[in-house]
């Protein structure tokens, strides 16, 4: 055990606006923790820079106790933090199989050369992104949808697809942002299965969600944002009776009752 | 099935395209057709970047004309034989090619195309006012057709006809198609396409996006490099308007007609543009009007192109066949 993933003093300023201020919390290895906070709390911020897609105005990201701070995403990818997006993202035009292949790509060395050539290290290579690709396939439960173009599958077979890219990159932390957003109730419980299933596999998880059943459920603790700031933090019960929280999603009145 | 008739169009294909000298005796068309396979090759090095790895590269003619010039030079200059100098050019033009894809890749869509462009204009301008290089709008006369390929048993390949010089394209041609076909159905291929498909998320999963693009825009100018290697050799004749944007454009037009993103695309495109004027005897000034509007009836009912129309046809006949069995 211990923290996989330290946030210290993290801020991000967009102009004159705090999106994210002075934010620190940990992850512990093999945890599921859920970042809530009501819109605009800087949820998705607080993802973009820890993976490298924003530079923090000031504050360190420490991944397995080394700065990570401002690398590049494929970097940081490749160090073992994958992430989801908000926004359902996939390599649309391919078919579902071959987005797995491709997402593999950073665990392979074969180069442009060994492209050319064909070499015996080029045809491993490819044999390994089939055969991950194949397992995470099975994993996410999308065996059938293999040859399917990714534009053409169901809205939560996306969802899978989707993070079954970033699973396939073999990561130790992995980021989900919304993962069950625009999905129905019943599909919100094999989505959550899913998750489950992933944390087995020893892989620790940060998640963003607005549906505060499933948060309740799933998450062993839960860090709460709100204009940027840590309001509260704790198991779910802790945070679910806590004031300040009902306050930020609620307003001040129901606070009180 | 689908493969084994997939096989034999290619090799009935190829058995054509080696018997065309032998039956086409007529001057002009083996001219159109040398032609043909010079801007070929073109368009399939463009379409690497522009069709696989989804960056609107807009200074193809002056990757083309830098391979051009350099290899001209090489041969006027430097006295190089031309074997030692089809290497070397199509190596600056890649070499170029990276240099201007370090800046220029860090920008996206439009701006990558806007800065290209400009960088073609540049190109041009420096050929045509660098007179002590480049003999500026005079231009460069007397280049050396290939240096004769002498035989282990006595005896040399000469290129002297049109028959020869018809070969040695359709030999470069071919090796376009080889070393594009390998890279394109690659690990790497596949990260060029993840790039054209969602830059962001390319990154998210791990793939570095400016060394791919990187790669693909090096890999795709030496490529055109190449192709003004052979036209400089086949034509003997070099001005500074063979670097102009008019070439990037026509290299476009080329790709977007055949089938952005395939492979024979590029190719189809060339040889109906660039074969249907020339055979009707359509006049230049007509021809730009009838490319624009074949370009916007393409872009509106075919924005993949013929290739890339076929095959969606393709697929929607399967999706109901699909649908009909299942109901």
């Amino acid at each position: 055990m211990g923290a996989i993933l330290t946030i210290q003093g993290l801020t991000r300023f967009f102009g004159g606006l705090a999106a994210v201020m002075d934010l620190s919390f940990q992850v512990q290895s093999g945890e599921i923790l859920s970042l809530i906070g009501p819109n605009g709390a800087g949820k998705t911020t607080v993802f973009n820079l820890i993976t490298g897609t924003l530079l923090p105005t000031q504050g360190k990201v420490l991944f397995q106790d080394h700065e990570i701070t401002g690398l590049r995403p494929y970097k940081t990818t490749t160090l073992g933090v994958a992430r989801t997006f908000q926004t359902t993202s996939l390599f649309y035009d391919e078919t579902v199989i071959d987005n797995l292949i491709v997402s593999y790509r950073c665990r392979t060395h074969m180069g442009f050369w060994d492209a050319l050539i064909h070499t015996s290290r080029s045809r491993e290579d490819e044999r390994r992104c089939r055969q991950k690709a194949e397992e995470i396939l099975e994993f996410i439960g999308l065996m059938e949808r293999a040859s399917e173009l990714a534009r053409n599958i169901p809205q939560e077979s996306q969802k899978r697809l989707a993070l079954g890219l970033a699973l396939v990159t073999e990561p130790k932390l992995l980021l989900l942002d919304e993962p069950v957003g625009g999905l129905t109730e019943e599909e919100n419980i094999g989505m959550m299965a899913l998750i489950q299933k992933v944390r087995t596999r020893g892989i620790t998880i940060l998640l963003i969600e607005h549906k505060m059943k499933i948060v309740m459920n799933i998450s062993d603790r839960i860090v709460v944002l709100n204009y940027g700031q840590k309001i509260a933090e704790g198991a779910p019960q802790e945070v679910g009776s806590n004031s300040a929280v009902i306050e930020a999603y609620l307003g001040a009145g129901y606070a009180e009752t | 099935m689908n493969r084994m008739v997939r096989k034999w169009l290619i090799l009935t294909i190829l058995v054509i395209a080696v018997i065309i000298p032998l039956v086409v005796t007529n001057k002009y068309y083996m001219n159109i057709l040398i032609m043909s396979g010079i801007w070929s090759i073109v368009a399939l090095s463009l379409n690497l970047i522009l069709g696989y790895t989804g960056q609107v590269n807009l200074a193809h003619g002056a990757f083309f004309g830098i391979g051009a010039y350099a290899s001209a030079l090489m041969m006027l200059k430097l006295n190089m034989n031309f074997w030692l100098v089809l290497p070397l050019a199509a190596a600056i033009a890649g070499f170029f090619g990276f240099l201007i894809g370090l800046p220029a890749l860090r920008t996206r869509g439009s701006y990558f195309a806007i800065g290209t462009l400009c960088f073609n204009i540049i190109v041009t301008l420096i050929v045509d006012r660098w007179e002590g290089l480049t003999e500026g709008a005079r231009g460069l006369m007397g280049i050396p057709g290939p240096s004769p390929i002498p035989l282990p048993w006595g005896g040399e390949i000469t290129f002297k006809t049109m028959a020869a010089q018809y070969y040695l394209v359709l030999c470069f041609l071919l090796l376009t198609i080889f070393v594009l076909r390998r890279i394109i159905q690659s690990l790497v291929g596949r990260t060029f396409r993840a790039i054209r498909g969602n830059e962001e998320l390319a990154e998210a999963v791990g793939i570095q996006p400016m060394r791919t693009k990187i790669l693909s825009f090096t890999v795709s100018c030496f490529f055109a490099g190449i192709g003004g290697v052979l036209y400089a050799s086949y034509i003997g004749f070099l001005s500074p308007e063979i670097t102009d944007y008019h070439v990037s454009f026509d290299s476009l037009i080329y790709v977007m007609i055949g089938g952005v993103g395939t492979i024979v695309g590029p190719i189809i495109g060339t040889l109906l543009i660039v074969t249907i004027p020339e055979t009707l005897h359509i006049a230049a000034e007509f021809r730009l009007l009838l490319y624009g509007l074949i370009l916007i009836v393409m872009i509106i009912y075919l924005p993949r192109g013929i290739v890339g129309g076929l095959k969606s046809l393709k697929e929607r006949k399967r999706k109901q066949e699909v649908s009909w069995e299942q109901s």
